[in-house]
């Protein structure tokens, strides 16, 4: 882990497709119908199906787990806000940079938000990473 | 009840989740991790883990079964159908492994009303099989209309 404070965080790009929301619905167990059934969407004034914030969330963990280096021990606290929503078939970016490293080095602490099309869905990340496990 | 009640000591079941392997290659696929420890167990035991590791966020996988029954909870009173989820927080310890079993208790952390709006936040605490700590989470649901 080779970080410095003031770096940039690797960027993360992905473009959730038509279904998606669909496949991690079932892979969480979310099956929360403003994720999966854009009828249901907008009858409550949504512009269609929405994606799901915790999976908004997975894409900050992984870009924070990627700086790291890949070792998932190495994240060991998230903290994000959800704001906005994001929807299917447009980018993701997750952007950030680095806040503060222990004079060690060992510990870090990343800023990371993530948007579409400039607008934030996961905001004020917060990622603690370690440079080994314990 | 008014959401300025708090604290609360409300007592939820303990939810139990065995993590199957499938389950963490779904999980992982669902969210385009690619990384061999997450997709290939070989890979993982070489990487020094008990079996194929699971993402940090496939706690809410085995988790979020905990969280229901405090959400639907009537003495709180959460208006789910105007219900939002504001943030979260989560805090590793443990690994998690395919073969793993979970356990995972709630709590009532914190409600109260501000700007017009109910924040409803639960703490979460997962000890796997060994008793050791995977996972606490914090999670912040807002309600409209309070």
């Amino acid at each position: 882990m080779d970080l410095r404070a003031g770096d940039p965080v690797p960027e993360l790009r992905a473009t959730p497709d038509r279904y998606l929301p669909h496949r991690y619905a079932g892979a969480s167990g979310d099956f929360n119908p403003i994720h999966i059934d854009p009828d249901f969407a907008r009858s409550v004034g949504l512009p269609g199906n929405i994606l799901h914030g915790l999976y908004g969330m997975a894409l900050v963990a992984r870009a924070a787990t990627a700086a790291a280096g890949g070792d998932p021990r190495a994240l060991r606290r998230l903290g994000v806000q959800f704001r906005g929503m994001g929807v299917p078939e447009q980018e993701i970016t997750v952007v950030g940079s680095v806040r503060e490293v222990d004079p060690e080095g060992g510990r870090a602490v990343l800023d990371l938000t993530a948007s579409q099309a400039g607008t934030p869905i996961v905001r004020g990340g917060e990622a603690e990473l370690v440079r080994e496990a314990p | 009840m008014a959401p300025d009640d708090a604290p609360i000591e409300r007592s939820y079941p303990a939810f139990v989740y065995e993590v199957g392997s499938e389950k963490v290659r779904e999980y992982a696929r669902a969210i385009g991790e690619e990384a061999p420890v997450h997709n290939d167990r070989d890979a993982a035991r070489a990487a020094g883990f008990r079996d194929l590791v699971a993402p940090p966020m496939f706690c809410v996988v085995y988790a979020i079964g905990a969280l229901g029954p405090a959400i639907a909870d009537p003495e709180l009173g959460i208006d789910y159908a105007h219900m939002v989820h504001g943030g979260q927080e989560f805090a590793w310890e443990e690994p998690v492994c395919a073969g793993d079993t979970v356990t995972t208790t709630a709590s009532v952390l914190d409600v109260h009303v501000k700007g017009g709006m109910g924040f409803f936040v639960f703490a979460s605490v997962s000890t796997n099989q060994d008793g050791a700590q995977t996972v606490r989470g914090t999670w912040t649901n807002i309600v409209r209309r309070h």
